[in-house]
C-alpha cells in the first residue's frame, strides 16, 4: 500500500530525512519510535504534502501512484489521513460543516456520490457514539477552545468518520491522561480492519500497549535504524533509545 | 464632472429652491471633488471621475426593464422601492398596503406637489463638514425617499430598497436624497440593495439623513453588490435623540469603487449605535467604509465590528472614528476591526481614532491586517478539502460575525451565500 524508498526531506533548509526506507502492506499497523529530532513527525508531514517539507531525493508510492507528486487534499481523497499532532483552531468553522465538506469532497473526488445532510448526520451520530465524544462538540467551531485530549480525540474521530485507508498518527497520544489515551486506542482499534494500514508516531512505548503494532520501527537521524515486531517497543522502553544506538553500529558492520 | 455639473441648469422648482441648488453649485465649484488631501478621503481618490463625463440623467430609466429576479432578495417580501440609474419606479415597487403610520413618498413627486415642508432639508445652509460631492448633491439631486414613521408605529415588515444601476447608452451620473424620519417610540427595518447589470460605469452620489426620535429603533441591513463597473458614494448622517437605537450591517460585494461614510451622532442621553459590516473585494475594486460616531449625550453607547477582505490588486479602507463630546460622561465606545489579504498586492488601509473630551468614558479601539493562516489551509487540505474550497471557507468564517445579527434569518442565510460566492483571487 505504502512505499517508502531511499527518502531524503529537508525543511527550512536543514535536511531532517537522510534515506529513509519503509514498506506497508494493507491492514499492516507499524510503530515509528524514536527519540525527539530523529525526523517523526517529519515523516507524517511528508506523507501529508505540508507545504515547506521539501522531499530532495528517494519516492514515496501510495498504492503504486506517486504520492509526492499529489496536492494534499488529492492525497486525503485517495484516502490518507494524518492525525495531526497540534490540530489547528479554526474560529468561525463549524465541526459539523468542516467535516461534511471534507467527506463529500473525499467522495466527490472518488467519483462517489456525496452525502446530504440526513444520511451525513446519521453517520455522525453513530460515530460520535462509538467514540464517546460528547455531541455538543459537533456544534461547536473546529478544535476552537477544546481541550488537548478533546482535540485528539476529535482527530480520531474525524478518522473514522473520513474512512481513510492509510491513517499516520503523529503523536496522538501526547498530552493525554491515561483514560484518554485508552479511549483514543479504542478508537483507533475499532478501525482496525484487512483494508487499513496505520503509521503510529509515538515517542513512548504506552501506546502500544493499547494499539498493538504488527511493526516497530526505531527512526534514528533520520533513518530507520532498527525494525522489529510488538517486543522491540519493550525492549526500548527497558533499555532506552541509547541502546539502539550503540548497538546500531555494531550491526551495520557485520 | 464639472462640467456636466454646469451643463444642467437645476431648476424647474420652486424659487427658493433653484436658489439653493444654485447656491450650492457654486459651493460646489468653489470647492471641487473632495481630494486626498482631505483626513476622509486620504485613502480613497476621485480624479477617475474628472475624466469621465456623465450624464445627467438616464433619459430612458422609466422604461428599461429590469427582471424580477433582481430585485429580489430573501426575507424581502413587504414594501419595496425602486430606483432605477437613480430614477424612482413605481411599477416596479410595492408601495400599496403600506402599515398604517408609515408613509413614503419619492422626492420627485413631493417636489412636484407639495415642497414646502421639504424646504428645511432643501434649502438648509450646508454644514461645514460637507464636501464637495455633498455640496453636489444638493445641487443636483433630483429623486430619493422620503420616509416617515409616525410616534409609536412599529413597522412589522422590513422596506426593501432597491438602487439598479442599468446599461444606459453612456454613464449616467445621479444624486439621490433621502430622509429617513422615525417620531418617537417608532421601529422600522430598512434593508438597502444595491444591484445591476451596469456596464456603463455609472456614478451614484447619495446622501441621506435619519433622525431617531427618542425610543426609537432603526435596524439597517446594506447588501452592496452593484456592477463592479460602478461608483457608489454614499453619505448618511444620523441623528439619535434619547434611548433611541441603530443597528446597522453592511456587506460590501460589489462596485468599482464603492464608499460609505455614516456619521452616527448619539445626541440624546443613552442612545445606542451598534455596526457590524464586512467588504471583500476582488480585482482592482475599491471600498472605503467610514463610520464616524460622535458620542454627546450621556451615557450613550457605540460598538462597531468591521472585517476586510482584499485579494488581487484591490483596496480597502477602514476608518472608524469615536469623538466623545465634553458632557457625553459615562460614554463607551469600541470600533474593531480586523482585515485579511489574500494577495501580495492587495491594500487595506485602516485607522482607528479615539478624541475624547469628556470624564468617566470607555473607549477601545483595534485594528490588525493578517493573512490565511497557512497551518489552517494545511489542516484543512489534508482533510480532502480543495485549496479554493478552504479559502472560502475562511474567509467566510472571518467575516461570518459580521452577519450574525441580520434579521430575518432568510436575509442573514442570503447574505452568507452570497459572501461564500465572492472569493478574490489570491495571487496577483
Amino acid at each position: 500500500m505504502l512505499k517508502i524508498e531511499n527518502l531524503h526531506a529537508r525543511v527550512a533548509g536543514k535536511e531532517i530525512l537522510k534515506g529513509l526506507s519503509l514498506e506497508a502492506k494493507s491492514g499492516e499497523v507499524h510503530a515509528i519510535m524514536g527519540p525527539n529530532g530523529a525526523g517523526k513527525s517529519t515523516l507524517g508531514n511528508v506523507l501529508a504534502g505540508r507545504p515547506g517539507y521539501e522531499v530532495t531525493q528517494g519516492t514515496v508510492t501510495f498504492d503504486g501512484n506517486n504520492l509526492l507528486e499529489m496536492e494534499p487534499e488529492v492525497r486525503a481523497a485517495a484516502g490518507l489521513f494524518l492525525a495531526f499532532q497540534y490540530p489547528v483552531e479554526i474560529p468561525g468553522v463549524n465541526n459539523t460543516y468542516f467535516l461534511r465538506a471534507a467527506l463529500n469532497a473525499q467522495r466527490k473526488a472518488r467519483g462517489a456520490e456525496e452525502l446530504d445532510s440526513m444520511q451525513f448526520l446519521k453517520l455522525v451520530r453513530e460515530r460520535v457514539k462509538e467514540m464517546g465524544m460528547t455531541p455538543d462538540l459537533l456544534n461547536r467551531a473546529v478544535n476552537e477552545g477544546f481541550s488537548g485530549g478533546e482535540k485528539k480525540r476529535n482527530e480520531v474521530f474525524q478518522m473514522a468518520v473520513l474512512e481513510p485507508r492509510l491513517a499516520i498518527l503523529d503523536e496522538t497520544d501526547s498530552g493525554l491522561d491515561i483514560d484518554a489515551l485508552k479511549q483514543v486506542a479504542e478508537g483507533v482499534n475499532r478501525l482496525r480492519s484487512p483494508e487499513r494500514s496505520f503509521l503510529v508516531i509515538t515517542h513512548y512505548q504506552r501506546l502500544l500497549d493499547y494499539i498493538v503494532p504488527d511493526f516497530v520501527h526505531v527512526l534514528a537521524d533520520g533513518c530507520i535504524v532498527e525494525s522489529g515486531d510488538a517486543t522491540l517497543a519493550k525492549e526500548l522502553e527497558a533499555h532506552g533509545y541509547a541502546w539502539v544506538r550503540d548497538r546500531t553500529p555494531a550491526e551495520a558492520q557485520a | 464632472m464639472q462640467a456636466a455639473a454646469a451643463a444642467r441648469p437645476p431648476g424647474c422648482g420652486p424659487a427658493w429652491l433653484d436658489d439653493a441648488r444654485h447656491q450650492a453649485l457654486r459651493a460646489f465649484m468653489e470647492r471641487g471633488l473632495p481630494d486626498t488631501r482631505e483626513e476622509l478621503w486620504k485613502y480613497t481618490a476621485l480624479r477617475a471621475l474628472q475624466q469621465q463625463a456623465y450624464a445627467p440623467c438616464d433619459e430612458d430609466a422609466a422604461s428599461r426593464s429590469v427582471a424580477d429576479d433582481l430585485l429580489r432578495l430573501d426575507g424581502c417580501a413587504g414594501p419595496r422601492a425602486v430606483f432605477v440609474n437613480g430614477t424612482f419606479r413605481v411599477d416596479l415597487s410595492r408601495l400599496d398596503n403600506l402599515p398604517e403610520g408609515l408613509t413614503l413618498q419619492p422626492l420627485s413627486e413631493a417636489m412636484q406637489r407639495q415642497s414646502e415642508p421639504l424646504r428645511f432639508l432643501l434649502a438648509a445652509r450646508a454644514d461645514e463638514d460637507e464636501d464637495g460631492l455633498t455640496l453636489l448633491n444638493r445641487a443636483l439631486a433630483a429623486d430619493g425617499l422620503i420616509v416617515r414613521v409616525a410616534d409609536g408605529v412599529r413597522a412589522s415588515q422590513p422596506l426593501h430598497v432597491v438602487h439598479v444601476g442599468a446599461s444606459a447608452g453612456s454613464a449616467v451620473g445621479w444624486h439621490l436624497r433621502d430622509l429617513i424620519e422615525l417620531g418617537e417610540g417608532a421601529s422600522l427595518a430598512v434593508v438597502e440593495h444595491h444591484v445591476g447589470d451596469d456596464a456603463s460605469g455609472h456614478l451614484a452620489n447619495l446622501v441621506r439623513g435619519v433622525t431617531l426620535r427618542a425610543n426609537a429603533h432603526l435596524d439597517w441591513t446594506v447588501v452592496q453588490r452593484a456592477s463592479r463597473n460602478t461608483t457608489l458614494l454614499r453619505r448618511t448622517d444620523c441623528v439619535l435623540h434619547d434611548h433611541a437605537e441603530l443597528d446597522f450591517h453592511a456587506l460590501e460585494l460589489g462596485g468599482k469603487l464603492a464608499r460609505h461614510e455614516l456619521r452616527v451622532d448619539l445626541a440624546g442621553a443613552r442612545a445606542r449605535f451598534a455596526s457590524r459590516g464586512a467588504f471583500v473585494l476582488d480585482g482592482r475594486q475599491h471600498a472605503d467604509s467610514e463610520v464616524l460616531v460622535t458620542h454627546r449625550g450621556r451615557d450613550t453607547l457605540s460598538d462597531s465590528l468591521w472585517r476586510g477582505v482584499a485579494g488581487d490588486r484591490a483596496r480597502g479602507v477602514v476608518h472608524g472614528r469615536i469623538l466623545v463630546q465634553p458632557g457625553a460622561d459615562g460614554s463607551d465606545g469600541g470600533f474593531y476591526n480586523k482585515n485579511l489579504l489574500l494577495s501580495p498586492t492587495a491594500e487595506i488601509d485602516t485607522r482607528p481614532a479615539l478624541e475624547i473630551y469628556a470624564d468617566e468614558v470607555k473607549a477601545n479601539h483595534g485594528a490588525t491586517v493578517g493573512q490565511l493562516d497557512e497551518n489552517v489551509l494545511f489542516y484543512l487540505r489534508s482533510r480532502g478539502i480543495p485549496l479554493d474550497t478552504a479559502r472560502r471557507m475562511l474567509v467566510r468564517a472571518f467575516c461570518a460575525v459580521t452577519l450574525d445579527g441580520i434579521q430575518p434569518a432568510s436575509l442573514r442565510e442570503f447574505c452568507e451565500t452570497l459572501l461564500a460566492e465572492q472569493l478574490p483571487e489570491t495571487e496577483a
